[in-house]
């Protein structure tokens, strides 16, 4: 599958990982593995538990049930969130920031973090405010951010849904860009197009529950499920 | 009779005239209270950070007596410390009472309850906004307070402003561990009161005026700060 020489990313396994909050039911029992350094877009409608079984998986939120369990070391791990929660500092400082918490020697800090802004098209923001830019560059802001944590695995939260098409088009060239540095992808959307540029691998869920895993190929040209079918037709599904 | 008019003149006469005795009793209100306020936000700050992030069994308790002290009596608190420190009190060997040093640990334990419990409000919010983020970038509730002081770092120039306030307005704590001893522990509260009872309106009001202007200058000064970083950090 792999076909960049990157060493393995640890296999990620979900067993039977299920969530309740006062009596609810959010998420069914679920079992998933994501192994290699694949691009896995989870898809489906809003409330379909997409975002929860994302964070189960980056270990934001402990599972009620079932356990989420990394084969050998979890690796180093980031998450882009739908709203990028950015410090309230200038651009750069928000960058050197992580680099401090992860104990980069501070005479390298702030050459790093401006190599990281150059890389992602913000070199002439960053002396800005992060709160102050727009939504497509705070985005790349926090991209930034998650590519100087060296992340074997990137979690998205559709980070693309409030965002224009050039905006989209920034995300998802960024995203490209980690998975060829050997990232694994695990990313939500509703955005059926963008899961066909986007996806080696399918997660489909609905109303808490996993309906499908499937390579992109197959899932977007024979799905399993019949809920997936007709999500993919463009139905309403809910 | 009194007018504000000779109010007025009273009060622009005293600071006109540089009065050495009026400098030193202002110059000492300023002293106990800033100093007040800086131990107590070095302890309350923390503390409050410490109460949103953190849940423990008797937090909620901690929690309402803390706002509850927040509208402690100045009096009481006095009389807690005059306790303290009078000769026969746990402290007295110290001999701190009717001394500056009485009247900071007075206004300390005032407002010391306020910062802490406005802090663990504006915290807690910030915290909701931050938690996931901060947890994804891998840091312990211990390493995320400092972040989180640092960003609500506008928000809580007010806080220490409201703790100021109070500090500098309070008269009852001041009177009772400090005395208003003539250049020693006459700060200008205790001037108005003395003066008032003495029927010196004017200079009474004189003083007032005084003791406002000053509040409002560094209230000012501190909300152009916040207001400009506001605009530029968004």
């Amino acid at each position: 599958m792999n076909a960049y020489q990157t060493p393995p990313v640890a296999t990620l396994e979900l067993d039977r990982v299920g969530f309740s909050r006062r009596g609810q039911t959010l998420l069914k029992p679920t079992s998933l593995c994501m192994t290699g350094c694949q691009r896995t877009l989870i898809m489906g409608p809003n409330g379909a538990g997409k975002s929860l079984l994302m964070r189960l998986a980056h270990g934001l939120l402990t599972p009620t049930s079932g356990s989420v369990r990394w084969q050998g070391e979890p690796p180093a791990q980031a998450m882009v969130f739908q709203r990028p929660v950015l410090l309230r500092r200038s651009a750069l400082d928000n960058l050197t920031y992580v680099l401090a918490i992860h104990n980069t020697p501070r005479q390298n800090r702030k050459s790093q973090a401006i190599r990281a802004l150059e890389k992602f098209g913000l070199a002439h923001l960053a002396k800005r405010a992060a709160r102050v830019l727009s939504g497509g560059e705070q985005q790349r802001l926090a991209l930034a951010r998650a590519w100087l944590l060296n992340p074997k695995v990137l979690f998205l939260d559709e980070p693309t849904s409030a965002l224009d098409p050039a905006a989209i088009k920034a995300v998802e060239d960024a995203v490209l860009e980690f998975h060829h540095s050997g990232t694994r992808i695990v990313m939500t959307t509703h955005d059926l197009h963008q899961a066909r540029r986007l996806a080696d691998d399918v997660v489909f869920m609905h109303n808490g529950e996993l309906l499908e895993h499937t390579p992109a190929h197959r899932f977007f040209t024979a799905p399993t499920s019949s809920e997936a079918g007709a999500f993919i037709r463009g139905e309403l599904v809910w | 009779m009194l007018t504000s008019d000779n109010a007025f003149s009273t009060a622009l006469a005293l600071i006109l005239s540089m009065d050495s005795a009026l400098i030193s009793i202002v110059m000492l209100s300023l002293q106990v209270s800033l100093i007040a306020v800086f131990i107590a936000s070095l302890i309350a700050l923390p503390v409050g950070a410490a109460l949103a992030l953190w849940r423990f069994p008797g937090r909620n308790v901690v929690i309402v007596a803390l706002n509850a002290l927040m509208g402690l009596p100045p009096v009481v608190a006095g009389l807690c410390v005059y306790l303290l420190l009078s000769r026969a009190g746990p402290l007295g060997e110290w001999g701190l009472l009717f001394t500056p040093t009485a009247m900071v640990i007075a206004q300390v334990i005032l407002v010391l309850p306020i910062i802490a419990a406005l802090t663990r409000q504006q915290i807690e919010a910030l915290h909701g906004e931050y938690a996931e983020q901060l947890t994804s970038l891998g840091l312990s509730r211990r390493r995320m307070m400092p972040t989180l002081l640092w960003d609500a770092r506008f928000a809580l120039l007010t806080v220490i402003l409201a703790g100021f306030g109070r500090a500098s307005a309070e008269v009852g704590a001041v009177m009772i561990v400090g005395g208003n001893i003539d250049g020693v522990t006459r700060v200008m509260t205790t001037s108005i009161v003395l003066e008032t009872s003495k029927g010196n309106l004017p200079v009474a009001l004189g003083l007032g005026i005084i003791l406002l202007v000053l509040v409002t200058m560094i209230n000012a000064i501190a909300h152009m700060i916040s207001e400009t970083a506001k605009r530029r950090l968004g």
